[in-house]
Protein backbone atom coordinates (compact mmCIF):
# COMPACT_ATOMS: atom_id res chain seq x y z
CA UNK A 1 0.00 0.00 0.00
CA UNK A 2 1.53 3.15 -0.93
CA UNK A 3 1.43 6.43 1.06
CA UNK A 4 -1.22 7.76 -0.66
CA UNK A 5 -3.20 5.36 0.10
CA UNK A 6 -2.97 5.38 3.54
CA UNK A 7 -3.29 8.86 3.67
CA UNK A 8 -6.43 8.41 2.09
CA UNK A 9 -7.54 5.78 4.10
CA UNK A 10 -6.95 7.76 7.49
CA UNK A 11 -8.88 10.57 6.07
CA UNK A 12 -11.61 8.64 5.40
CA UNK A 13 -11.98 6.74 9.21
CA UNK A 14 -11.43 10.52 10.44
CA UNK A 15 -14.62 11.27 8.67
CA UNK A 16 -16.53 8.36 9.24
CA UNK A 17 -15.84 8.95 12.85
CA UNK A 18 -17.30 12.55 12.94
CA UNK A 19 -20.26 11.89 11.08
CA UNK A 20 -20.98 8.82 13.78
CA UNK A 21 -19.86 11.05 16.67
CA UNK A 22 -22.33 13.97 15.31
CA UNK A 23 -25.27 11.16 15.20
CA UNK A 24 -28.24 11.57 13.08
CA UNK A 25 -28.37 15.53 11.99
CA UNK A 26 -31.21 17.03 13.81
CA UNK A 27 -32.09 19.72 16.95
CA UNK A 28 -32.26 19.73 20.33
CA UNK A 29 -34.52 21.09 22.88
CA UNK A 30 -33.14 21.31 25.98
CA UNK A 31 -34.37 23.29 29.07
CA UNK A 32 -35.03 23.57 33.12
CA UNK A 33 -38.07 22.70 35.00
CA UNK A 34 -38.38 24.67 37.94
CA UNK A 35 -41.38 25.51 40.51
CA UNK A 36 -42.52 28.21 42.14
CA UNK A 37 -44.16 28.88 45.47
CA UNK A 38 -43.93 26.68 48.10
CA UNK A 39 -43.97 22.76 47.31
CA UNK A 40 -46.20 20.76 49.89
CA UNK A 41 -44.29 18.74 52.71
CA UNK A 42 -43.48 15.30 51.59
CA UNK A 43 -44.84 13.09 54.42
CA UNK A 44 -42.50 10.36 55.70
CA UNK A 45 -43.78 6.56 55.03
CA UNK A 46 -43.59 4.57 58.27
CA UNK A 47 -43.13 0.87 56.78
CA UNK A 48 -43.60 -0.60 60.48
CA UNK A 49 -45.80 -3.33 59.17
CA UNK A 50 -43.28 -4.10 57.06
CA UNK A 51 -40.52 -5.01 58.79
CA UNK A 52 -38.66 -6.69 56.37
CA UNK A 53 -38.79 -3.19 54.75
CA UNK A 54 -38.46 -0.95 57.49
CA UNK A 55 -35.08 -1.75 58.03
CA UNK A 56 -33.30 -0.93 55.00
CA UNK A 57 -33.80 2.22 56.03
CA UNK A 58 -31.73 4.41 58.83
CA UNK A 59 -34.61 7.52 58.17
CA UNK A 60 -37.94 7.00 57.18
CA UNK A 61 -38.06 7.21 53.30
CA UNK A 62 -41.06 10.39 52.25
CA UNK A 63 -43.41 10.66 49.42
CA UNK A 64 -41.94 11.29 46.23
CA UNK A 65 -45.28 12.88 44.25
CA UNK A 66 -43.06 16.14 44.23
CA UNK A 67 -39.25 16.01 44.41
CA UNK A 68 -37.29 19.23 44.51
CA UNK A 69 -33.66 20.04 43.74
CA UNK A 70 -31.37 22.79 44.09
CA UNK A 71 -32.28 26.21 42.77
CA UNK A 72 -35.79 25.33 42.86
CA UNK A 73 -35.44 22.26 40.33
CA UNK A 74 -38.87 19.50 39.90
CA UNK A 75 -37.13 16.42 39.40
CA UNK A 76 -39.14 13.88 38.16
CA UNK A 77 -40.77 15.70 35.39
CA UNK A 78 -41.63 13.70 32.14
CA UNK A 79 -40.51 16.23 29.12
CA UNK A 80 -41.91 14.68 25.62
CA UNK A 81 -42.85 15.39 22.31
CA UNK A 82 -46.65 15.35 22.20
CA UNK A 83 -47.17 16.33 18.70
CA UNK A 84 -45.26 16.67 15.95
CA UNK A 85 -42.95 13.65 15.60
CA UNK A 86 -44.05 10.32 14.15
CA UNK A 87 -45.43 7.38 16.16
CA UNK A 88 -42.32 4.98 16.61
CA UNK A 89 -41.93 1.37 16.70
CA UNK A 90 -41.26 0.41 20.18
CA UNK A 91 -37.56 -0.64 20.77
CA UNK A 92 -36.66 -4.34 21.71
CA UNK A 93 -34.49 -3.38 25.24
CA UNK A 94 -37.24 -3.88 28.03
CA UNK A 95 -37.88 -1.12 30.71
CA UNK A 96 -37.03 -2.19 34.11
CA UNK A 97 -39.43 -1.56 37.54
CA UNK A 98 -37.68 -2.62 40.58
CA UNK A 99 -39.56 -2.92 43.62
CA UNK A 100 -37.04 -2.35 46.22
CA UNK A 101 -37.36 -1.32 50.47
CA UNK A 102 -41.22 -1.79 49.35
CA UNK A 103 -40.81 1.20 47.16
CA UNK A 104 -40.98 1.60 43.04
CA UNK A 105 -37.66 2.17 41.64
CA UNK A 106 -37.94 4.52 38.97
CA UNK A 107 -40.83 6.56 40.49
CA UNK A 108 -41.26 7.50 37.22
CA UNK A 109 -40.71 4.43 34.49
CA UNK A 110 -41.18 5.93 30.59
CA UNK A 111 -41.46 3.80 27.91
CA UNK A 112 -42.66 3.43 24.52
CA UNK A 113 -46.13 2.33 23.52
CA UNK A 114 -45.48 -1.85 22.86
CA UNK A 115 -41.81 -1.52 24.08
CA UNK A 116 -41.93 -4.55 26.74
CA UNK A 117 -41.52 -3.53 31.05
CA UNK A 118 -39.73 -5.88 33.30
CA UNK A 119 -41.07 -5.88 36.56
CA UNK A 120 -39.16 -7.12 39.25
CA UNK A 121 -39.05 -7.95 42.97
CA UNK A 122 -36.56 -7.76 44.87
CA UNK A 123 -37.97 -7.66 48.68
CA UNK A 124 -38.51 -10.40 50.40
CA UNK A 125 -41.83 -9.61 50.80
CA UNK A 126 -44.81 -9.72 48.37
CA UNK A 127 -45.77 -7.74 46.74
CA UNK A 128 -49.20 -6.81 44.25
CA UNK A 129 -48.53 -4.56 41.34
CA UNK A 130 -51.26 -2.54 39.91
CA UNK A 131 -51.67 -0.31 37.55
CA UNK A 132 -54.29 2.00 36.99
CA UNK A 133 -55.18 2.78 33.22
CA UNK A 134 -57.84 4.20 31.94
CA UNK A 135 -57.12 4.00 28.27
CA UNK A 136 -55.38 0.63 28.64
CA UNK A 137 -56.08 -2.87 29.77
CA UNK A 138 -56.37 -3.08 33.80
CA UNK A 139 -54.27 -6.37 34.99
CA UNK A 140 -53.09 -6.89 38.91
CA UNK A 141 -50.53 -9.25 39.48
CA UNK A 142 -48.97 -11.07 42.79
CA UNK A 143 -45.55 -11.30 42.68
CA UNK A 144 -44.13 -13.16 45.68
CA UNK A 145 -40.35 -12.79 46.60
CA UNK A 146 -37.99 -15.20 44.24
CA UNK A 147 -40.88 -15.15 41.43
CA UNK A 148 -39.05 -14.16 38.30
CA UNK A 149 -39.93 -11.11 36.60
CA UNK A 150 -43.28 -10.07 35.11
CA UNK A 151 -43.28 -9.15 31.51
CA UNK A 152 -46.20 -6.95 30.15
CA UNK A 153 -46.26 -4.07 27.71
CA UNK A 154 -48.99 -1.29 27.13
CA UNK A 155 -50.89 -0.80 23.33
CA UNK A 156 -51.79 3.21 24.14
CA UNK A 157 -50.20 6.25 25.19
CA UNK A 158 -51.09 7.05 28.81
CA UNK A 159 -49.78 8.40 32.17
CA UNK A 160 -50.64 5.30 34.48
CA UNK A 161 -50.63 5.68 38.41
CA UNK A 162 -49.03 2.54 40.25
CA UNK A 163 -50.00 1.08 43.32
CA UNK A 164 -49.38 -2.29 45.46
CA UNK A 165 -52.26 -3.80 46.52
CA UNK A 166 -50.20 -4.89 49.75
CA UNK A 167 -48.08 -2.06 50.95
CA UNK A 168 -50.81 1.33 50.71
CA UNK A 169 -48.06 3.79 50.63
CA UNK A 170 -46.09 2.09 47.48
CA UNK A 171 -47.01 4.63 44.35
CA UNK A 172 -45.12 5.02 41.14
CA UNK A 173 -46.33 6.13 37.36
CA UNK A 174 -45.88 4.79 34.28
CA UNK A 175 -45.27 6.93 31.72
CA UNK A 176 -46.37 5.10 28.07
CA UNK A 177 -45.14 7.64 25.52
CA UNK A 178 -45.45 7.12 21.59
CA UNK A 179 -42.08 8.32 20.45
CA UNK A 180 -38.38 7.73 21.87
CA UNK A 181 -38.02 11.87 22.34
CA UNK A 182 -38.03 12.03 26.31
CA UNK A 183 -36.94 12.24 29.30
CA UNK A 184 -37.29 12.55 32.33
CA UNK A 185 -35.66 15.67 34.77
CA UNK A 186 -32.92 14.67 37.70
CA UNK A 187 -31.32 16.57 40.42
CA UNK A 188 -31.39 19.97 38.64
CA UNK A 189 -34.46 19.62 36.69
CA UNK A 190 -32.82 19.35 33.41
CA UNK A 191 -33.76 18.11 30.39
CA UNK A 192 -32.62 17.71 26.87
CA UNK A 193 -34.27 16.51 24.11
CA UNK A 194 -31.81 15.46 20.97
CA UNK A 195 -32.48 14.33 17.38
CA UNK A 196 -35.15 15.99 16.07
CA UNK A 197 -35.20 16.52 12.74
CA UNK A 198 -36.72 20.09 11.51
CA UNK A 199 -39.99 20.47 12.27
CA UNK A 200 -42.48 22.23 14.62
CA UNK A 201 -43.14 20.63 17.52
CA UNK A 202 -45.24 20.63 20.49
CA UNK A 203 -43.34 20.12 24.11
CA UNK A 204 -44.89 18.79 27.11
CA UNK A 205 -43.78 18.33 30.44
CA UNK A 206 -45.75 16.63 32.89
CA UNK A 207 -45.42 16.33 36.62
CA UNK A 208 -47.64 13.87 38.34
CA UNK A 209 -49.01 16.27 40.92
CA UNK A 210 -49.07 19.52 38.90
CA UNK A 211 -50.77 18.04 35.63
CA UNK A 212 -48.68 19.25 32.54
CA UNK A 213 -47.77 22.11 30.43
CA UNK A 214 -47.08 22.39 26.38
CA UNK A 215 -45.13 24.61 24.52
CA UNK A 216 -44.63 24.73 20.44
CA UNK A 217 -41.42 25.01 18.92
CA UNK A 218 -39.67 24.94 15.82
CA UNK A 219 -36.35 23.58 14.97
CA UNK A 220 -34.46 24.24 12.04
CA UNK A 221 -31.36 22.55 10.81
CA UNK A 222 -29.31 20.98 13.68
CA UNK A 223 -29.82 24.21 15.93
CA UNK A 224 -30.59 23.79 19.72
CA UNK A 225 -33.41 25.74 21.53
CA UNK A 226 -34.12 26.42 24.92
CA UNK A 227 -37.44 25.83 26.49
CA UNK A 228 -38.40 26.15 30.32
CA UNK A 229 -40.87 25.15 32.56
CA UNK A 230 -42.14 26.70 35.53
CA UNK A 231 -44.95 24.88 37.69
CA UNK A 232 -47.07 26.36 40.67
CA UNK A 233 -45.97 24.61 43.67
CA UNK A 234 -49.19 24.27 46.33
CA UNK A 235 -48.04 24.07 49.87
CA UNK A 236 -51.22 21.38 49.96
CA UNK B 1 -66.32 -53.95 67.54
CA UNK B 2 -68.81 -51.54 69.86
CA UNK B 3 -66.48 -51.82 72.85
CA UNK B 4 -64.15 -50.17 70.65
CA UNK B 5 -65.59 -47.96 69.30
CA UNK B 6 -66.68 -47.01 73.44
CA UNK B 7 -62.86 -46.51 73.69
CA UNK B 8 -62.16 -44.85 71.00
CA UNK B 9 -64.38 -42.10 72.58
CA UNK B 10 -63.31 -41.72 75.81
CA UNK B 11 -59.67 -41.79 74.25
CA UNK B 12 -60.70 -38.56 71.99
CA UNK B 13 -62.69 -37.32 74.77
CA UNK B 14 -60.33 -36.70 77.36
CA UNK B 15 -57.00 -36.55 74.80
CA UNK B 16 -58.96 -33.32 73.55
CA UNK B 17 -59.33 -31.86 77.16
CA UNK B 18 -55.83 -32.69 78.50
CA UNK B 19 -54.34 -29.53 76.54
CA UNK B 20 -57.32 -27.35 78.17
CA UNK B 21 -57.15 -28.48 81.58
CA UNK B 22 -53.21 -28.26 81.14
CA UNK B 23 -53.46 -24.23 79.73
CA UNK B 24 -51.29 -25.40 76.95
CA UNK B 25 -52.10 -22.58 74.64
CA UNK B 26 -52.48 -19.39 76.57
CA UNK B 27 -53.40 -16.19 75.34
CA UNK B 28 -50.83 -13.53 75.79
CA UNK B 29 -50.19 -11.97 79.17
CA UNK B 30 -53.58 -9.19 79.52
CA UNK B 31 -52.52 -5.90 79.60
CA UNK B 32 -55.82 -4.11 80.00
CA UNK B 33 -57.78 -3.07 82.99
CA UNK B 34 -60.96 -4.86 81.79
CA UNK B 35 -59.00 -8.00 79.88
CA UNK B 36 -59.69 -10.17 83.82
CA UNK B 37 -63.40 -10.40 83.40
CA UNK B 38 -63.09 -11.58 79.57
CA UNK B 39 -60.35 -13.82 80.68
CA UNK B 40 -62.67 -15.00 84.09
CA UNK B 41 -65.76 -15.64 81.63
CA UNK B 42 -63.61 -17.43 79.47
CA UNK B 43 -63.07 -19.71 82.11
CA UNK B 44 -66.23 -20.01 82.77
CA UNK B 45 -67.18 -21.31 80.03
CA UNK B 46 -64.25 -23.70 79.33
CA UNK B 47 -65.32 -25.31 82.56
CA UNK B 48 -69.20 -25.46 82.03
CA UNK B 49 -68.93 -26.55 78.25
CA UNK B 50 -65.90 -28.66 79.10
CA UNK B 51 -68.02 -30.24 81.83
CA UNK B 52 -71.18 -30.93 79.58
CA UNK B 53 -68.84 -32.59 76.77
CA UNK B 54 -66.69 -34.93 78.82
CA UNK B 55 -70.24 -36.09 80.65
CA UNK B 56 -72.14 -36.45 76.88
CA UNK B 57 -68.90 -38.63 75.85
CA UNK B 58 -68.75 -40.80 78.70
CA UNK B 59 -72.56 -41.64 78.54
CA UNK B 60 -72.36 -42.03 75.18
CA UNK B 61 -69.68 -44.72 75.74
CA UNK B 62 -71.43 -46.00 78.40
CA UNK B 63 -74.35 -46.39 76.02
CA UNK B 64 -72.57 -47.87 73.25
CA UNK B 65 -69.89 -50.23 75.73
CA UNK B 66 -73.49 -51.55 77.48
CA UNK B 67 -75.46 -52.25 74.05
CA UNK B 68 -72.76 -53.08 71.88
CA UNK B 69 -73.24 -56.43 69.66
CA UNK B 70 -76.75 -57.23 71.67
CA UNK B 71 -79.20 -58.57 69.20
CA UNK B 72 -82.20 -57.56 71.29
CA UNK B 73 -85.45 -58.59 71.24
CA UNK B 74 -87.05 -56.96 68.99
CA UNK B 75 -88.42 -54.64 71.28
CA UNK B 76 -87.42 -50.95 71.25
CA UNK B 77 -86.60 -49.20 74.22
CA UNK B 78 -88.07 -45.32 74.99
CA UNK B 79 -87.19 -43.01 77.35
CA UNK B 80 -89.43 -42.72 80.21
CA UNK B 81 -91.88 -39.78 79.08
CA UNK B 82 -91.21 -40.60 75.17
CA UNK B 83 -89.10 -38.17 73.04
CA UNK B 84 -91.24 -34.96 73.55
CA UNK B 85 -89.90 -35.00 77.31
CA UNK B 86 -86.46 -35.76 76.09
CA UNK B 87 -86.27 -32.70 74.04
CA UNK B 88 -87.91 -30.86 76.22
CA UNK B 89 -85.71 -31.17 79.35
CA UNK B 90 -82.60 -30.79 76.41
CA UNK B 91 -84.15 -27.51 75.47
CA UNK B 92 -84.41 -26.54 78.74
CA UNK B 93 -81.28 -27.50 80.04
CA UNK B 94 -79.18 -25.94 77.30
CA UNK B 95 -80.91 -22.86 77.33
CA UNK B 96 -80.20 -22.50 81.52
CA UNK B 97 -77.01 -23.01 80.76
CA UNK B 98 -76.40 -20.20 77.38
CA UNK B 99 -78.59 -17.91 79.93
CA UNK B 100 -76.56 -18.54 82.85
CA UNK B 101 -73.37 -17.39 80.70
CA UNK B 102 -75.23 -14.71 78.82
CA UNK B 103 -76.04 -13.46 82.68
CA UNK B 104 -72.41 -13.81 84.65
CA UNK B 105 -70.90 -12.33 81.26
CA UNK B 106 -73.11 -9.50 81.46
CA UNK B 107 -70.47 -7.46 83.63
CA UNK B 108 -67.62 -8.19 81.02
CA UNK B 109 -69.92 -7.20 78.45
CA UNK B 110 -71.51 -4.05 80.10
CA UNK B 111 -67.73 -3.05 81.14
CA UNK B 112 -66.69 -2.52 77.34
CA UNK B 113 -69.62 -1.47 75.49
CA UNK B 114 -72.11 -0.15 78.25
CA UNK B 115 -69.80 2.17 79.72
CA UNK B 116 -69.24 5.45 78.28
CA UNK B 117 -65.57 6.14 78.41
CA UNK B 118 -64.38 8.58 81.04
CA UNK B 119 -64.50 12.35 79.85
CA UNK B 120 -60.84 12.68 80.23
CA UNK B 121 -60.68 9.45 77.79
CA UNK B 122 -57.92 10.37 75.09
CA UNK B 123 -59.49 10.38 70.93
CA UNK B 124 -57.43 8.16 68.85
CA UNK B 125 -59.53 7.70 65.58
CA UNK B 126 -58.43 3.79 63.65
CA UNK B 127 -59.11 3.55 59.97
CA UNK B 128 -58.61 0.30 58.56
CA UNK B 129 -58.46 -0.15 54.40
CA UNK B 130 -57.02 -3.07 52.50
CA UNK B 131 -54.29 -3.46 53.82
CA UNK B 132 -53.07 -1.46 56.86
CA UNK B 133 -54.55 0.43 59.82
CA UNK B 134 -53.75 4.34 60.09
CA UNK B 135 -54.54 5.50 63.32
CA UNK B 136 -54.99 9.77 63.82
CA UNK B 137 -54.45 11.68 66.92
CA UNK B 138 -56.30 14.91 66.59
CA UNK B 139 -53.28 17.11 67.97
CA UNK B 140 -53.13 20.40 70.12
CA UNK B 141 -56.56 21.46 69.11
CA UNK B 142 -58.29 18.43 70.10
CA UNK B 143 -60.42 18.13 67.09
CA UNK B 144 -60.35 15.98 64.31
CA UNK B 145 -60.68 17.77 60.89
CA UNK B 146 -63.57 16.60 58.82
CA UNK B 147 -63.10 13.50 55.97
CA UNK B 148 -62.94 13.95 52.63
CA UNK B 149 -63.25 10.64 51.24
CA UNK B 150 -62.64 11.61 47.81
CA UNK B 151 -59.40 13.27 48.56
CA UNK B 152 -57.84 10.37 49.85
CA UNK B 153 -54.61 9.89 48.32
CA UNK B 154 -52.25 7.18 49.41
CA UNK B 155 -49.59 8.55 47.10
CA UNK B 156 -49.57 11.59 48.96
CA UNK B 157 -50.14 9.33 52.23
CA UNK B 158 -53.22 11.44 52.40
CA UNK B 159 -54.65 8.13 53.67
CA UNK B 160 -57.66 10.08 55.98
CA UNK B 161 -58.81 12.10 53.33
CA UNK B 162 -57.88 15.34 55.36
CA UNK B 163 -57.96 18.76 53.68
CA UNK B 164 -55.65 21.27 55.88
CA UNK B 165 -56.10 23.45 52.95
CA UNK B 166 -59.66 24.39 53.78
CA UNK B 167 -59.78 22.43 57.59
CA UNK B 168 -58.14 24.85 60.21
CA UNK B 169 -59.23 21.13 62.42
CA UNK B 170 -57.29 19.25 60.03
CA UNK B 171 -53.85 21.11 60.00
CA UNK B 172 -52.55 19.36 63.52
CA UNK B 173 -54.11 16.34 62.89
CA UNK B 174 -51.49 13.66 63.60
CA UNK B 175 -51.22 10.69 61.09
CA UNK B 176 -49.93 7.21 62.20
CA UNK B 177 -49.36 3.99 60.84
CA UNK B 178 -48.36 2.91 64.49
CA UNK B 179 -50.81 2.77 67.17
CA UNK B 180 -48.67 5.22 70.32
CA UNK B 181 -50.56 5.23 73.81
CA UNK B 182 -49.70 6.23 77.53
CA UNK B 183 -49.86 3.60 79.81
CA UNK B 184 -52.97 3.56 82.60
CA UNK B 185 -54.53 6.43 80.31
CA UNK B 186 -57.94 5.71 78.84
CA UNK B 187 -58.22 5.21 75.11
CA UNK B 188 -61.42 6.38 73.26
CA UNK B 189 -60.94 4.59 69.99
CA UNK B 190 -63.02 5.90 66.99
CA UNK B 191 -63.51 3.52 64.13
CA UNK B 192 -64.41 3.51 60.66
CA UNK B 193 -63.25 1.37 57.68
CA UNK B 194 -62.15 2.61 54.30
CA UNK B 195 -63.27 -0.33 52.34
CA UNK B 196 -64.77 -3.53 53.44
CA UNK B 197 -65.06 -5.07 56.43
CA UNK B 198 -62.32 -5.63 58.58
CA UNK B 199 -60.89 -6.28 62.36
CA UNK B 200 -59.08 -4.37 65.40
CA UNK B 201 -58.02 -7.56 66.89
CA UNK B 202 -55.47 -7.29 69.96
CA UNK B 203 -54.95 -10.39 71.69
CA UNK B 204 -52.80 -8.56 74.93
CA UNK B 205 -55.37 -5.65 75.28
CA UNK B 206 -58.31 -8.48 75.27
CA UNK B 207 -60.08 -6.48 72.52
CA UNK B 208 -61.63 -7.52 69.82
CA UNK B 209 -63.87 -5.50 67.72
CA UNK B 210 -64.80 -5.77 63.88
CA UNK B 211 -65.17 -2.51 61.67
CA UNK B 212 -68.25 -3.00 59.56
CA UNK B 213 -68.21 -0.30 56.73
CA UNK B 214 -70.48 2.72 57.14
CA UNK B 215 -70.95 2.57 60.87
CA UNK B 216 -68.85 4.53 63.19
CA UNK B 217 -68.29 2.26 66.01
CA UNK B 218 -66.48 3.18 69.17
CA UNK B 219 -64.49 0.96 72.11
CA UNK B 220 -62.48 1.93 75.05
CA UNK B 221 -60.28 0.60 76.89
CA UNK B 222 -57.22 0.97 79.47
CA UNK B 223 -53.56 -0.45 79.38
CA UNK B 224 -51.73 -1.02 82.58
CA UNK B 225 -48.46 -2.41 80.82
CA UNK B 226 -45.48 -0.75 78.68
CA UNK B 227 -44.34 -2.58 75.40
CA UNK B 228 -45.29 -3.46 71.99
CA UNK B 229 -48.10 -5.49 70.98
CA UNK B 230 -49.75 -6.35 67.84
CA UNK B 231 -52.55 -5.68 66.15
CA UNK B 232 -53.95 -7.94 63.35
CA UNK B 233 -57.11 -7.87 61.06
CA UNK B 234 -59.18 -11.10 61.91
CA UNK B 235 -61.84 -10.63 59.55
CA UNK B 236 -60.90 -12.41 55.97
CA UNK B 237 -60.28 -8.64 53.93
CA UNK B 238 -58.80 -9.86 50.93
CA UNK B 239 -55.93 -10.41 49.19
CA UNK B 240 -53.44 -8.65 51.54
CA UNK B 241 -55.29 -9.95 54.67
CA UNK B 242 -52.24 -12.08 55.67
CA UNK B 243 -50.46 -9.07 56.01
CA UNK B 244 -52.72 -6.63 57.69
CA UNK B 245 -51.60 -5.63 61.07
CA UNK B 246 -49.93 -2.84 63.03
CA UNK B 247 -48.18 -2.68 66.86
CA UNK B 248 -49.49 -1.12 69.28
CA UNK B 249 -46.70 0.77 71.55
CA UNK B 250 -47.45 1.35 74.87
CA UNK B 251 -45.41 4.01 76.55
CA UNK B 252 -44.72 5.84 79.28
CA UNK B 253 -46.36 9.69 79.33
CA UNK B 254 -43.09 11.29 78.99
CA UNK B 255 -41.94 9.14 76.21
CA UNK B 256 -45.77 9.65 74.27
CA UNK B 257 -45.18 13.08 74.48
CA UNK B 258 -41.85 12.73 73.34
CA UNK B 259 -42.94 10.26 70.33
CA UNK B 260 -46.20 12.44 69.64
CA UNK B 261 -43.60 15.63 69.17
CA UNK B 262 -41.55 13.59 66.70
CA UNK B 263 -44.82 12.75 64.86
CA UNK B 264 -46.33 15.87 64.54
CA UNK B 265 -42.73 17.60 63.20
CA UNK B 266 -42.72 14.80 60.73
CA UNK B 267 -46.12 15.55 59.24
Amino acid sequence: MSMKHLIMAGLLTLTASAVALAGPAGGTVSGKVTYEGTPAKMKPIDMSKEPSCQKMYTTPPTVETVVTGSGNSLQDVVVYISAGAPDETAPSTAAVFTQKGCRYIPHILAFQVNQEIKIINDDQTSHNIHPLPKLNREWNKSQPPGTPAISEKYDKAEFIPVKCNVHPWMHGNFAVLKNSHYAITGDGGAFSLANLPPGKYTVTAWQESYGDQSQEVTISGSETKTVNFVFKAKPY
Amino acid sequence: MGKFLAVTIIVIAIASAIPVVMHTWEPPADISTHGHLIDSQRDDTMIEAGVSFLAAQILLAIFIWQFAGSKGDGKRKTFPGGAKGLVGAALVLVGAEVLALGAFGTKAWATVYFTPPKADAMPIQVQAGQFAFYFRYPGPDGKFGPIHPEMINEGTQNLFGLDPEHDVESRDDVVTAEMAIPVNKEIHLLMHAKDVSHSFYVPALRVHQDFVPGLDLSLHFTATQVGKYEIVCSQLCGLGHYNMRAYLEVMSQADFDDWQKKQAAAQ
